[in-house]
This record gives C-alpha cells, sequence and structure tokens, in this order.
C-alpha cells in the first residue's frame, strides 16, 4: 500500500464524511464532489485512466452540479441549515452503520480472496475496453441506452410543473 | 552549485504564492494583520530562488547558441501514451521570473498600505498570491498546455481582481467583459495548440531535439499546407498571435483593458506593468523560433508587425482625449503593448523584451504613483478635479514624474527612450516598408504629449478636489495627504529602476541582447555616433522633447485651467475629432451594434423556433401515447381486471391494515433492514458450519 | 506504478459503503439521502476496479465495463431522483422525509 494511496483514501473518506455530517447543505454537496474526485484518483491508482476520467465526467461533472441546482431549487421555503440532532435516533443509525463497518471490515480481514492474489501487470487499454464494449457486451449497451433515453424523458415529464403536464391526470378511486 | 541539480525544483517558484493563495483561502477573514504578512513572505521567497535561478545561468560570452536548461518528466499515462510535461529556464523566462517577483512583491507591499480598511483584504491578498503564482508557472512551462492552463487561471485571477469591488456594478461588468473578450483570443489560441499537436504530436517546447520550438519539428510543419496559402507555421503562429492580442490588448481586441481599472489600483498596477499584458508578449517571444523560419515565410510576425504599429498608434491617440487619470495610464499601456509587438515582429526577441522589462518598472511606477494620488485625493479619479498635488504630495509627484518621463522617453537618462530607441530602430530596417516606424514616430510624440498634460493637469496649478461633484456638499474644504510609507517606498524603488533599467541595453554596451541571444558582450564606445543610429537618437529625441514642449503649451496652468476652459484639443481639432478620442474611438459602440445584436438575433430566432416549432409538438407527441394508453387502458379495465378486482379489494384492505404497523417511517424501516443483513452476513459467516 | 492492495482497496470501499448508509439513515434531507446512495454506488465501483485489477486473467476488461454500466445508471438514477425530489418539493413545500410522511397518512 503506498503513501498515494493513504492520502488520497483518507482525504476521500475524510470529505465523504464531512458531506455526510455537514450542516449547511451546499457545503455538504462540495464535499461530496471532493470526495468524487478522491475516488476518481484512486481508480488512477487501480491503472484504470478511462474509469477515472469517466468518474470526474459523470460525477463531477454532471452529478454533483444536478444535486447543487436541485439544492437551490428546493431551497424556496426552508433553511440552508438543517437544524436535526435527535440523539437517539443517531446512536441507532449510528450504530447500525458502524455493525455493518465492523462485520465487513471483519469478514475482508478473514477471507482468503485477499491472500492468494498479488498485484497483477496490467494496464486498462481504451480500445480494449471499447472493443469489448460492442462486441461481448453489445446487448446491455443497447439496453442502457434505452435506459438513459426513458430516465431523460421520465425526470423531464416528473418535474413538469403540474399546470403544464400534458396528461391529465385521471381522478384516483378511493378505494 | 550545478543547475541540472535542481532543475526538478523549479516549480517552487510559483508554488510558493500558489500556497500562500490556498493557505490564505483559509486564513479567518477577520485576521487581517497577519494574511499580507504570507504573501509577501511567499513572493519573498520566490523573489530569493528566482534570483538564483537567473545567477545559475552563466552569462553567456561567446556561446554559439543560448543556455536553457530543462526538466521533462510523465505527468500521468492514458492508456499506455504518456503524457509528458516539464519545466525550463532560459535567459528569456529567468529575466521575467526576476521582474515579475520583483514587481509583485513590490506591489504586495504596497496594498497593505492601500487595502488596510477593506473588510476582504484577506481574500485581495490571496487572489493577488494566485495571479503572480499563475504567472509564474506560466513562465517555467516548457509544455504548450501547461502554459495555457496558467495562462487561463491568470485570465481567471484577473476576472476575480478587476470585479474585486463587485457591488459596483460597472466592476462587475468590467471584469466580465475582460474575461470574456479574452476568451475570443483564447478560442485562436486553443486551435492553434490542437493544429500544432495533430501535426507534430508534441507539445513540448524543448525535448533534446524532439520539441516542437527544434528545427525537425519546425522543418517539417514548414512543409505542410496551412490555410489560404500559408504554410502551417505561419498559420499555428497566427492562432497563437490571436490569444496574445486579447491577453495583451492589442487592437482590436484592446477593449476590455481600460474597463479593468474598476478593480483596485495595486491590481492596475500588476496587471498592465509585470503579468497579464506581458503574457501575451512573452508567449510571442517563446514561440519566436517558430515565426521567423525563413523557408516557411514570415507572414505571421509581419502580422504581428502590423497590429503592433496600429496599436501603437491607436492607442497613444485615444489617450490624449480621456479625463480618467487610470484611463490614460491603460491606454498608455495598449499603445506600448502596441510597440513591444512592433519590436518584436521587426527586431526579435530581445528588441520587445527590453521594453516590456523596462516598460513592466516604469508603468508599475506610474499606477502605484496614480494610486497614490487617488488614495490622496479621497478616491478621485478625474483629473479635471485635481490639480496642485505638487505641494501636497511631494514624493508622489517627485516619482511618478520619473515614471511620466521614462515612459515619454525623455533622451538619453530615462529607460524608456533606450527601449523604445532600439525598438524604433529595427522598424526603420524592416523589410516591409516604413509605414510602422513612422506610426511608431508619431506615436512617440503623442506619448510625450499626453503624459505631459497629465501631468500638469494632477500635479501644477491649484488645486480644484472642492469643485468635484461629490465634494460639492461637504461644508468643510477636503484636503489631499501624503500616502503612507508602505506605499512610498515601493515608489521610490520603482522610480531608481525607471531610471536605472534603461542601461542593461544601451547601444554602447548591449548586456541585455548578448544575454538574451547569446552573442558576444562587447564595448561599442562608437555605436552611438554610427550612422542610422545617430540620426535615428536625434531625430526621436527631437520629437519627444517636441511632444513634451507642446503638451506644455497647451496644458500649462498660466494658459489652461480645466474649470474655465474647454480642452485645447476639442477647440483646435476640426469638429468630431476630439469627440471620437474622448469616446474611446467608437469602438465600444461598434461592437455593440454589431457582434452583440446579432448574438441578440440569434438567441430571439432560438426562442422562436422553441417557442413555435418544439413547443407545438409536444402536444403532438402526448397525443399519439395518449391513444396509446386509451388502448392499453380498455384492455386493462375489461379483459383484465375482470378477475382481478376481487382479489385486489381484499389485497387493499390487508394492506390497510399492514399500514399501521409501518407507520411509512422509511429511514427507520430501513435500519431495521440493515440490521437483518448485518444478521444474515454473521450467519453466513460464523453460524452455519455444514 | 505499484497499485494499493487488494484487501486497502476493499477495506476503503467498505468504509465508504457505511459512510454512505449511515448518511441515508440519519439525514433528514431527500437530496443527501440521494447523495448517499451514490456514495454505496461508488463503493460498489471501487470493489470492481480492485478485483479486475488484482485478477490474474490479463485481458480480460470486465470489471471497468461493469463500472462504465453502473456509472450510466447511477446518472440515470441520480436524474429521475432528483427530478422526484423537485416534485416532492413542489407537493409538500418540504424535502423532509417526515413531513411527507405525515401529510401522506
Amino acid at each position: 500500500m503506498t503513501t498515494v494511496f493513504c492520502i488520497t483514501a483518507l482525504t476521500t473518506l475524510a470529505s465523504a464524511v464531512a458531506a455526510m455530517s455537514l450542516r449547511n447543505l451546499v457545503h455538504c454537496v462540495l464535499c461530496l464532489t471532493v470526495s468524487f474526485i478522491g475516488m476518481a484518483m484512486v481508480y488512477l491508482q487501480l491503472s484504470s485512466q478511462f474509469v477515472g476520467f469517466a468518474q470526474v465526467m459523470v460525477y463531477v461533472g454532471a452529478v454533483a452540479i444536478l444535486m447543487i441546482f436541485a439544492l437551490l431549487m428546493t431551497r424556496g421555503g426552508q433553511e440552508l441549515f438543517m437544524r436535526e440532532w435527535r440523539p437517539m435516533h443517531w446512536l441507532v443509525g449510528g450504530l447500525v452503520s458502524l455493525a455493518l463497518l465492523a462485520v465487513l471490515v471483519g469478514s475482508i480481514l478473514q477471507s482468503p480472496v485477499i491472500q492468494n492474489t498479488g498485484p497483477v501487470d496490467k494496464v486498462e487499454r481504451v480500445k480494449d475496453l471499447g472493443q469489448s464494449l460492442v462486441y461481448e457486451y453489445l446487448l446491455p449497451l443497447e439496453a442502457l441506452a434505452l435506459l438513459l433515453t426513458v430516465a431523460l424523458i421520465g425526470a423531464a415529464l416528473i418535474a413538469l410543473p403540474p399546470k403544464q403536464h400534458p396528461i391529465k391526470p385521471q381522478p384516483r378511486e378511493d378505494s | 552549485m550545478s543547475s541540472e541539480a535542481w532543475m526538478p525544483y523549479l516549480w517552487l517558484i510559483p508554488g510558493f504564492p500558489i500556497l500562500a493563495a490556498i493557505a490564505l483561502t483559509f486564513w479567518p477573514p477577520r485576521n487581517r494583520q497577519g494574511a499580507p504578512w504570507v504573501a509577501i513572505g511567499a513572493m519573498g521567497l520566490s523573489l530569493i530562488s528566482a534570483i538564483m535561478a537567473f545567477l545559475s545561468l552563466p552569462s553567456s560570452t561567446g556561446e554559439v547558441s543560448t543556455e536553457r536548461w530543462i526538466h521533462n518528466f510523465t505527468w500521468f499515462d492514458v492508456g499506455s501514451t504518456p503524457l509528458r510535461i516539464g519545466w525550463l529556464l532560459d535567459p528569456l523566462n529567468a529575466l521575467m521570473l526576476v521582474m515579475v517577483t520583483f514587481v509583485s512583491l513590490l506591489v504586495l507591499i504596497y496594498s497593505t498600505g492601500y487595502m488596510a480598511h477593506d473588510k476582504r483584504s484577506v481574500r485581495f491578498f490571496a487572489f493577488l498570491s494566485l495571479f503572480a503564482g499563475a504567472m509564474l508557472g506560466l513562465l517555467i512551462a516548457n509544455h504548450l498546455l501547461i502554459l495555457f492552463m496558467c495562462w487561463e487561471v491568470v485570465g481567471l485571477a484577473s476576472y476575480l481582481l478587476i470585479g474585486f469591488w463587485f457591488h459596483k456594478p460597472s466592476a462587475a461588468a468590467a471584469c466580465k467583459k475582460a474575461f470574456i473578450t479574452t476568451r475570443i483570443g483564447d478560442l485562436g489560441f486553443l486551435v492553434g495548440i490542437f493544429w500544432l499537436y495533430r501535426d507534430t504530436g508534441t507539445l513540448l517546447f524543448y525535448d533534446g531535439g524532439e520539441g516542437c520550438l527544434e528545427d525537425r519539428s519546425i522543418v517539417w510543419l514548414a512543409g505542410l499546407p496551412g490555410i489560404a496559402g500559408l504554410s502551417a507555421t505561419a498559420t499555428i503562429g497566427m492562432l497563437l498571435f490571436a490569444g496574445a492580442m486579447g491577453k495583451s490588448g492589442q487592437f482590436p481586441l484592446h477593449v476590455w483593458l481600460p474597463d479593468a481599472m474598476e478593480g483596485p489600483t495595486p491590481v492596475s498596477a500588476l496587471i498592465h506593468a509585470a503579468t497579464m499584458v506581458a503574457a501575451g508578449v512573452f508567449l510571442m517571444a517563446r514561440i519566436h523560433p517558430m515565426l521567423d523560419f525563413p523557408v516557411a515565410g514570415t507572414q505571421a510576425l509581419d502580422l504581428v508587425t502590423w497590429v503592433g504599429a496600429i496599436t501603437a498608434l491607436v492607442g497613444a491617440l485615444i489617450a490624449c482625449g480621456q479625463q480618467d487619470l487610470k484611463r490614460i495610464l491603460a491606454f498608455s499601456t495598449i499603445s506600448q503593448l502596441g510597440y513591444m509587438m512592433l519590436g518584436l515582429g521587426t527586431g526579435g526577441v530581445a528588441v520587445a523584451m527590453f521594453h516590456l522589462i523596462t516598460h513592466a518598472f516604469f508603468k508599475a511606477l506610474l499606477f502605484l504613483g496614480a494610486g497614490s494620488v487617488i488614495h490622496g485625493c479621497h478616491d478621485q479619479q478625474d483629473i479635471r478635479y485635481m490639480g496642485g498635488l505638487r505641494s501636497y504630495m511631494p514624493v508622489t509627484f517627485l516619482t511618478s514624474g520619473i515614471g511620466m518621463m521614462a515612459l515619454a522617453g525623455f533622451p538619453l537618462v530615462t529607460a524608456g527612450f533606450w527601449s523604445k530607441d532600439l525598438i524604433l530602430h529595427a522598424a526603420l530596417h524592416w523589410h516591409g516598408g516604413y509605414l510602422p516606424f513612422l506610426m511608431g514616430l508619431f506615436g512617440a510624440v503623442l506619448t510625450a504629449f499626453y503624459m505631459t498634460r497629465q501631468m500638469a493637469q494632477v500635479f501644477f496649478g491649484r488645486y480644484r478636489g472642492d469643485d468635484a461633484p461629490q465634494n460639492k456638499d461637504e461644508t468643510s474644504p477636503s484636503t489631499p495627504h501624503e500616502s503612507p510609507a508602505s506605499m512610498l517606498w515601493p515608489l521610490r524603488l520603482l522610480a531608481v529602476l525607471a531610471i536605472g533599467a534603461g542601461f542593461m541595453g544601451t547601444p554602447i554596451y548591449p548586456w541585455f541582447e548578448s544575454f538574451l541571444e547569446g552573442t558576444e558582450l562587447a564595448w561599442h564606445p562608437g555605436a552611438l555616433i554610427h550612422g542610422s543610429t545617430l540620426i535615428l537618437l536625434i531625430v526621436s529625441s527631437a520629437l519627444v522633447l517636441c511632444g513634451l514642449f507642446l503638451g506644455w503649451w497647451y496644458y500649462s496652468p498660466l494658459v489652461f485651467d480645466p474649470k474655465r476652459d474647454a480642452d485645447p484639443l476639442e477647440e483646435r481639432l476640426p469638429a468630431g475629432w476630439f469627440a471620437w478620442l474622448r469616446a474611446k474611438g467608437y469602438l465600444d459602440e461598434c461592437y455593440e451594434w454589431t457582434i452583440l445584436s446579432w448574438t441578440q438575433g440569434l438567441a430571439n430566432g432560438s426562442a422562436w423556433l422553441e417557442n413555435r416549432l418544439f413547443r407545438p409538438m409536444m402536444p403532438v407527441v402526448a397525443m399519439f401515447t395518449q391513444v396509446i394508453s386509451w388502448i392499453a387502458r380498455i384492455w386493462d379495465e375489461y379483459v383484465l381486471n375482470a378477475g382481478f378486482n376481487w382479489s385486489c379489494q381484499s389485497l387493499l384492505r390487508q394492506g390497510d391494515r399492514l399500514r399501521a404497523v409501518h407507520r411509512h417511517r422509511i429511514q427507520a424501516n430501513l435500519q431495521w433492514i440493515v440490521a437483518a443483513i448485518i444478521l444474515l452476513l454473521l450467519l453466513l459467516k460464523w453460524g452455519g458450519h455444514s | 506504478m505499484n497499485s494499493p492492495s487488494l484487501a486497502a482497496c476493499l477495506i476503503f470501499s467498505a468504509c465508504l459503503f457505511c459512510t454512505g448508509l449511515a448518511g441515508v439513515l440519519l439525514r433528514r434531507n431527500l437530496i443527501l439521502i440521494l447523495a448517499g446512495i451514490e456514495l454505496m454506488l461508488n463503493a460498489a465501483n471501487i470493489n470492481f476496479v480492485a478485483f479486475w485489477r488484482h485478477h490474474p486473467a490479463s485481458d480480460d476488461v470486465a470489471g471497468p465495463v461493469m463500472v462504465l454500466f453502473a456509472l450510466a445508471i447511477a446518472a440515470a438514477e441520480a436524474a429521475v431522483g432528483l427530478a422526484l425530489v423537485i416534485s416532492i418539493f413542489r407537493h409538500y413545500k418540504s424535502t423532509n422525509p417526515e413531513t411527507m410522511e405525515d401529510k401522506s397518512s
């Protein structure tokens, strides 16, 4: 394990924890962005450059921006700072998360997988990636394209203001 | 110490200010006392390292080519292609490094006095450090892409600094204008970078014979076709020059520079003297080997020459009609940048760089002096409401006077005289005709004229500040005051340099030229009285003196009182000419009528398409979907549903009962799910041994 | 370039996963809950790449391909999720899941 990885991982984790715990929501999303960048650096260290760059483009470039937009659009009625502190709730939730962490780390450390595989000398070639996308994984790729289209249209439809909704909602029958 | 050994650490020079900028970003905004010292300390370390780098370059006496050290390394791999970048140190950027760190340090010290009362001064020092750091990074880059990245950071920092007082609408508009105008030039720059990379496959400047500025690549490029019958070399050179035009305020992309005066005055000094505008000239000097390649044709250099000459003349003309103290200086900067480009196109790197360095010193001096005047006159910038400041602020008067003489090119003793003379001398011997030379000469007269006009109105006569519109209602008369010592010492230091820097490159002992071009250094005591040099010296001295005299003749407080008289130029020039000058040549209006209205039209067209074409299509699509869903619904209700209705009803009833259990608490439910998963995992791991 | 060991990557991703989970369980804002879900998805992605990196088969790119698919799906999910959040906000004037629960029953 290299020092570079240590630094990256600790920064990523620290900003992820900050993103999940800060009170100012805009700060939360900014920390989340830092954490996404850290993950992209981990991909680079795992010699998977294309995935790393895709991570930066999709998460930092799109998802984080989208979140900021959503944050600013929903800020209207309520405050930017969340006042939420209920000890019992936080205690139970935190305990559950920590327990899951303990179980996961315990099973990772005991697993035989981590002992018998040494690092393999390999490099991700974008050409291989592209070829396997259009030969081996053609069907999933097409399905994914369809999914993205559906998601795009769906997101637009869901977020449309109600009065401009092109389809009149049917009166629901009460059961 | 051998220079090679510490080349990998050359990044420390820009590194210190950038680290300071990062540190100041997290600095508590209320602690305004300590912040400047972080910035000043970092810049001092940079200055020391830059001087060390400068001294470690051997004085190349009699060697054939200039010495340069390169340190290239792999940044990261993309697949199997490594992206290599590097640092570069040669006489060209070593000089610039010392100059930039030195001027930045003085500006920072000056700012401690100037910005003392601003609540956001911590942020100001962070921005200044970032600005200087990016500029230093631009200087040491041995890779066009790294240079471009630093170039953009410089642009960003200038945007932040010009708009530092963003609560003023004019400042907010000015920073946007600066950013967008330079962006137009950068588009050409970027296309040039792409083109260069496509044809040579490398963006490293020097790489042991493989770099894009070395003979192999240039010969290869010169054989390739560009656009409009030019060679690829000339085309790429012109594209890169487009970037330099935006950054260095060349005509017609100079419009952002006068508006950039909305920032705090130290920023103006830094932008116009040391960093931003110097970047364009430096870029041209850096790629000069590519431009000046005889086989490929020198059309790009011709373009540089003509643009430079036009800019020099237009800038000087417009400066004669301005009334804002800082705008006069802004247009003089534009004009001087034109001279640098003219020198670069006709005389080569050494000529342009010499003027760049001397100009950096005396223009920083003039701007800091102007800042001192504005500070002392309670933020008054209009020269019509100044006057008589000679007795109120003597140090500022003396140092600004020296700066003004240097800019005007007062014969023999000032730095501006020697460097401008070198440019004119080069322009005289240019292969393409005498017109640029004549334009430069005329510009020199105008320079002396408008600087005298400004000095006479600001420092002589009697103080007119009480007549200013914003001071009318104040009962007690406000007197101007001298600035604090932290603002005066940089002025004194720069004044010495504005005189002394000129003797680096006189024709008698051309140390500057030999240092940059690696030619033999020797005394030429007879060079001054040699043929054309002597004639040019006499002619330009006479013209400068003539300009100074003319300025004093028109604007001396004995004959001219801004309160009483209209501007003498307005009376003497044909009608309409002075209005043209005062309105900055109507270029802003011209852009507004053409480019801005075209953009508006395009946007209106898009809106029309959206409203008239795409929006009506939506209901059609929706109708289609509705028909399909109607069919589906009929099928569902009358064929599928009939049998299920009863079971659904009973399911709903069951669901109602279950709802009481769930109470809709998503997150609480999720907790139980996770707990269950943990249990399952434990069971899987340690539970069931068969 | 020497890459981090498999165990380190797995523990790193486990930590990230649990951080995201804690966010989903504890925060009272729908957008942050979505952010937590994104963190969990990313943790899974890191596992994919880590296992691929340490797997002996040399010409197999299944790991990165899987991550690319997951990226695309996550992007779609984020878009739809945030659209839902905006729509919910419009209806309930809040992005707190609890207010929504109280009004719906």
